[in-house]
């Protein structure tokens, strides 16, 4: 089952590595990872989406627990939770193609973010199902290439993560 | 190690720039060398010895030792034994091993060592030179990525950028080592960092980290679940491991089970937790296990598992392990160890020591009792498993050495003695954990965890310098001795008078055994030949040789061997070539699929 894992720690060189090191050793699946400094410079946040039976998911939480670097982890999957991704889509769109183009990318609340006479770019952002329905709603052939950030989760209400 | 002019000019041109400093004491305005901090806080936290090598990295921390005498530093022969010793120095005694190394070679040498320590959870700081940060990431001259390489085999390792961040750093660093499930931390250090100066205004007293609060108390109510479920088991049993002695927490365990006269056994790293000549001790369990040990691990209805990890060593082929349900109390200082292998009914998270004492304090204030019918039973039970006596073996026709024959007379002769054993790894080490009955803790020093060739020396010299009032001895094979074998030197350069007892049956024994049990006698390159002439050999490095090969001459060796006491002697047993080492848990089967002995193969 899929799982979006939260992490905070601090923001050091190597941390990511550790985050990343601990995955591959242990042979837990990374599907995504982003990460970025937080409100606060000396800590960062982690968005890790993996998938794994409720005991490699509760490993994986114990094991980042274990770094010392990690300050929080939480399960964002365990309660209500938002996630967005953000995702770049090249395609091309030549003559009659643009028109149609330019509505798709409507349907999916998407913005049209640069233009040449054969090409749009369009951003796109919501969860990964979202912005693979678009990848599967527009012909195969037209997509001239494909950037997806991988998702960053946040819990609905009143839930926070912070020290 | 290279060291090249235009490192030496430019070191002497800004050592003749700075203020040239006299002694002074710790204030706000000195400023000193980085090499002069790390001195400090080596002293600050009480390091007695440093065990480690030289090179171009390390060279001003290297004078900064020679400037001081609160330390004193052993030059081992090459950085894996380095760190060992540090390691089972650590091991004998609780306190934070050191270690020293330089960059580079240096460093990949040690690897292996810090690994050792990583899987036995072992406390130690280890300390290595880098390149000056200017040429980090240059491939520089035996620049190595140390932070990147120690990464997956550390606690934590830290690269010390600024000669600011030395005295935090280490302080961070011993108390990373030494609290929570302890472990191997580096720290590494570039060349200029050493030597560039920083204002010091003293050792920090305190260290505060957001992102680690390792647990100590264990969770009240989970404690007194677990109360519950022991004292209503009908065949209750305690399984305990290396995370006891790791809390020292031996006394409470041994007032635990005098409480609830319950039978305990010790894994391969627990072993001298709890007394092994006490009756309710039923002996190691695990692939090398008694079979009174194993057969209770699989019918016990409460296991109470108190810092041991249910690693394959020891409870076999998981799926057969499960098929006999038993309720599992487990007690380990790290979360991740619990749920990992098997899955635990009452997980308590917290120090081992603390934990029991506080299940002691309710066992007293309670008033329900163990079902002493149910007990009573359980134990006959146990008495008809321990009744086919797994660990007896044959002596043969008497006319040639059994390796057991040797542990046994060791251990009747140093029984009353405060004796020390370290081992390698091998059948030896399996034939030691056997029938060396440990009745203390942190006596037996072995690798567990990796399960490293070449510890035994350098373990022994760690504890003999430790311990300098006390017996050392190393029971090793013919094929691990030889891989840390320089440590000679260094045992007569420091006047470290250790007992090496090498059973040597010109075999890797253990690899030669499962090519027997399970390759069809298919010995692929388990036969060392050429092997050197140990007695020589022990002479060539200064020391006492003996070479023993009837089994009378056995105790006169061992006798002769303790008589020496100031001198290292090295004692090469020639052994039974195919003795093996029974009982025996073959790969994947079950804890009670056991062979015996040979008749059962």
């Amino acid at each position: 089952m899929k799982h979006i894992i939260a992490v905070l720690l601090e923001n050091e060189p190597g941390a990511l590595s550790r985050v990343v090191g601990l995955f591959s050793a242990r042979g837990y699946n990374i599907e995504s990872l982003t990460v970025a400094p937080t409100e606060d410079p000396s800590l960062s946040r982690m968005t890790i989406q993996t998938a794994g039976s409720e005991d490699v998911i509760e490993q994986i939480t114990k094991h980042l627990n274990r770094l010392i670097e990690v300050v929080k982890v939480v399960d964002l999957t365990e309660g209500a939770y938002t996630e967005r991704e953000l995702m770049m889509v090249k395609v091309r769109a030549v003559g009659k193609e643009r028109e149609e183009m330019k509505r798709m990318a409507d349907i999916f609340r998407g913005r049209i973010i640069d233009v040449t006479d054969k090409s749009y770019t369009i951003e796109l952002t919501g969860d990964q199902a979202k912005n693979d329905a678009f990848l599967h709603a527009v012909e195969r052939g037209a997509i001239m290439e494909t950037v997806r950030t991988g998702a960053s989760g946040i819990g609905r209400g009143e839930r926070v993560l912070r020290v | 190690m290279e060291i090249s002019k235009a490192e030496i000019s430019s070191a002497a041109a800004a050592s003749a720039a700075s203020t040239p400093s006299s002694p002074q004491p710790d204030s706000a305005s000195i400023e000193l060398m980085g090499s002069e901090v790390l001195m400090k806080a080596l002293q600050a936290e009480g390091v007695e010895f440093v065990w480690g090598y030289p090179g171009g990295a390390v060279l001003y921390i290297y004078d900064a030792l020679y400037k001081q005498d609160a330390i004193q530093h052993v030059l081992v022969r090459h950085e894996q034994a380095a760190v060992h010793a540090a390691d089972g120095y650590a091991r004998a005694t609780g306190n934070v091993g050191v270690a020293l190394v330089t960059s580079g070679p240096g460093l990949t040498n040690a690897v292996t060592g810090i690994a050792t320590a990583y899987m036995d959870s072992i406390p130690m700081v280890i300390v290595s030179g880098q390149v000056p940060t200017a040429a980090i990431g240059q491939d520089a001259f035996q620049e190595c990525d140390t932070v990147g390489i120690t990464r997956p085999i550390v606690k934590h390792n830290f690269l010390v950028k600024d000669p600011r961040d030395i005295a935090m750093t280490m302080k961070k660093a011993f108390h990373i080592a030494r609290t929570g499930r302890p472990g191997p931390v580096v720290v590494d250090i570039p060349k200029d960092v050493s030597f560039r100066k920083t204002p010091y205004a003293g050792y920090p007293q305190t260290v505060e980290m957001r992102s680690y609060n390792p647990v100590k108390r264990g969770h009240g109510g989970q404690i007194r679940k677990a109360l519950q479920l022991l004292l209503n088991a009908k065949r209750p049993y305690i399984y305990t491991g290396g995370g006891v002695l790791l809390g020292n927490a031996s006394d409470e365990l041994r007032t635990l089970v005098d409480l609830l006269g319950y039978p305990v056994t010790n894994t391969l790293m627990g072993l001298g937790a709890y007394p092994a000549s006490d009756p309710k001790f039923l002996g190691m369990l695990g692939m090398h296990g008694t079979w009174e040990a194993n057969n209770a691990m699989q019918h016990c209805d409460v296991l109470l598992a108190v810092g041991a990890r249910f690693d394959d060593r020891v409870i076999g082929n998981v799926k057969h392990f499960a098929q006999n349900e038993r309720k599992i109390i487990h007690i380990d200082i790290d979360p991740s160890s619990i749920s990992k292998r098997v899955k635990v009914d009452v997980p308590i998270v917290g120090d081992v020591k603390d934990v029991l004492t506080e299940l002691i304090t309710m066992i007293k204030e309670s008033s329900a009792q163990p079902d002493g019918g149910a007990l009573k039973a359980w134990w006959d039970t146990i008495g008809e498993w321990r009744s086919r006596k797994s660990m007896a073996y044959s002596l043969g026709a008497g006319d040639v050495i059994k390796p057991q024959y040797v542990v046994e007379t060791l251990w009747n002769m140093t029984k009353d003695a405060d004796t020390y054993i370290t081992s390698d790894v091998g059948q030896h080490q399996m034939w030691a954990a056997q029938y060396y009955r440990f009745d203390k803790p942190r006596r037996w020093i072995n690798s567990g965890g990796l399960g490293t060739m070449g510890v035994g020396i350098p373990y022994a010299m760690g504890v003999k310098m430790a311990k300098p009032e006390s017996e050392v001895f190393c029971i090793t094979g013919e094929g691990s001795v030889q891989m840390c074998i320089q440590e000679l030197s260094t045992c007569l350069q420091y006047d470290t008078p250790i007992k090496i007892c090498a059973l040597n049956n010109r075999y890797l024994g253990m690899v030669r055994q499962w090519q027997e049990i399970e390759y069809s006698s298919r010995y692929s390159h388990s036969y060392m030949d050429a092997l050197p002439n140990f007695v020589k050999l022990a002479e060539a490095y200064g020391h006492v040789g003996l070479l023993i090969e009837h089994p009378r001459d056995v105790e006169p060796a061992l006798r002769e061997a303790r008589r020496l006491k100031d001198r290292t002697v090295f004692m090469d047993f020639r052994t039974d070539p195919t003795e093996n080492v029974f009982p025996m848990v073959q790969a994947g089967k079950g804890i009670t699929e056991m062979l015996l002995g040979s008749e059962d193969l």
